[in-house]
């Protein structure tokens, strides 16, 4: 198992293919359907030097809010990606995003999007919610949380050895649309639709 | 007698089984899946992932998953007790379950956009009450996450494309292609629950109470038991596989309902239920003692 460091540059992405596993350190940001339709209308100045070169995560966690004001992650698996498709590729051009982490791969304009700005899709397993809040070691601190609610807030993470699958890679290949087609075949064959 | 605020803590207990305790059977499924597929693979990595993640919910009663979804409850009740009680108790417990971060706040506001923060909002949770012939009141709950739900679908038969007739055959081209469709998108390995007849409402209602059945039970119906155990085989073979990464486990079982139809309406509906089955039921006494049912 491979380990990536974020932020990182482009040619350490260039170089993941589909199938690799990696295990992330350092910070990343959560951002699901609010927080793409916020980002993609305008340019949001706070948030950018934060997406600049590291990953969003199609995240809406469980969190717990402490005493002292502070912020720590009860559940935190991946959301759908796929609602983020019309939104994705305009995120990581304008805020020159390395990656994306979510479950259920994305489509064809996402994976264009992939290819021209040198970034990846990270698959996380889902439903691994315990897992995966394990590997976040700090909420460092959130944005739009009264605007958007918990579960749509922007939350910024140290990770540690956070586990992910590349499924769609900067050169055009997608597990998800190879798995499509192959499925779709089998299905015509038992339903006797086939050509 | 129990006091509405004794239901409702009754029902934030079977809220934290149901968000945090897979049931027995669903954990089972999964470890025979992880049998099936090839050591080191994708598929086996993900289920590899699922079990950790299981054992981790389990142990320090923490939601399996964030998502908590929908809490949908069946609520099984003597002859005259208020069901207005029983659902005011149980809208109730979802709110304080939310409170205990057992769920997440999962109620928005369509008209406003604005999460309600407490977990409910009016038809959140999905509360149905039956009276019953018993002294003790019998729970059955599912958290039903978005992303599952978001891939369930409904058929009107007949459907050209699938060469699908108002017949058995038809219903299983239906479920078939459901499973397709949904690919890994509905975090497979899933449980298909699908009723045939029923109108679009009472139809997709009955599809998510098939849910309810231990994943090792059998349909009373031979032709039906016969028919789950073949798109069981099926929809295995569609090589989706977990997460949608390809692979043998693609769906953990099939249960199928049917309620009657108007001669001119044939639905089937599938509803999608993720790996994460969190089923909870409970029978509790007049007294407030609880059996936990599997």
């Amino acid at each position: 198992m491979a380990r990536l460091n974020l932020p990182c540059d482009e040619k350490t992405i260039r170089d993941l293919k589909v199938g690799d596993f990696l295990e992330l350190s350092g910070r990343m940001i959560t951002g699901r359907d609010a927080a793409h339709h916020w980002l993609v209308h305008g340019f949001q100045q706070e948030v950018a030097p934060i997406l600049e070169n590291s990953v969003i995560y199609h995240c809406g966690p469980v969190v717990k809010k402490h005493e002292d004001g502070h912020y720590s992650f009860v559940a935190a698996g991946p959301t759908t990606s796929a609602r983020e498709e019309p939104f994705q590729a305009d995120v990581i051009g304008r805020y020159k995003l390395r990656g994306v982490i979510g479950k259920g791969g994305m489509g064809a304009k996402t994976l264009k999007g992939l290819q021209e700005h040198g970034a990846v899709y990270l698959h996380a397993v889902g439903g691994t919610a315990q897992v995966l809040a394990q590997a976040v070691i700090k909420v460092e601190q959130v944005f739009q949380l009264k605007e958007f609610g918990v579960p749509e807030a922007l939350w910024v993470l140290q990770v540690k050895d956070f586990p992910v699958v590349v499924t769609m890679d900067s050169h055009g290949n997608s597990l998800h649309a190879e798995v499509e087609r192959a499925s779709k075949a089998k299905l015509d064959a038992l339903l006797g639709l086939s050509a | 007698m129990l006091t509405r605020e004794q239901w409702t803590e009754k029902f934030v207990d079977v809220i934290a089984h149901a968000s945090s305790q897979l049931p027995p059977d669903v954990v089972t499924a999964l470890r025979r899946g992880r049998e099936l597929e090839s050591p080191g693979s994708l598929a086996a990595k993900a289920l590899d992932s699922i079990l950790t993640n299981i054992e981790m919910a389990k142990g320090n009663w923490q939601p399996i998953c964030q998502d908590t979804g929908t809490p949908i409850a069946w609520i099984h009740h003597p002859v005259g007790m208020s069901t207005r009680m029983l659902t005011a108790a149980f809208e109730e417990a979802v709110r304080q379950a939310t409170a205990k971060q057992i769920l997440r706040p999962n109620a928005v506001d369509p008209l406003t956009e604005k999460n309600t923060g407490h977990g409910q909002a009016p038809g959140i949770p999905s509360v149905h009450c039956e009276e019953a012939d018993a002294p003790d009141v019998e729970v059955h709950l599912i958290l039903k996450g978005g992303g599952c739900e978001n891939v369930g679908a409904q058929y009107s038969l007949p459907n050209a494309k699938l060469k699908a007739d108002r017949d058995l055959e038809g219903v299983r081209r239906c479920i078939l292609d459901a499973v397709q469709q949904a690919q890994g998108k509905g975090c497979a390995p899933g449980i298909i629950g699908a009723c045939f007849g029923g109108d679009r409402g009472s139809g997709f209602v009955e599809s998510k109470r098939q849910l309810l059945r231990r994943l090792d039970d059998h349909n009373a119906l031979p032709e039906l038991e016969r028919m789950e155990q073949e798109i069981f085989k099926q929809a295995n073979e569609l090589g989706i596989g977990p997460m949608g990464f390809g692979g043998k486990t693609t769906v953990l079982g099939v249960k199928i309902g049917h309620l009657g139809r108007l001669p001119a309406s044939y639905f089937v509906s599938v509803s999608y239920m993720c790996w994460a089955n969190r089923r909870a039921g409970a029978r509790i006494s007049p007294t407030g003692g609880v059996q936990w049912l599997d």
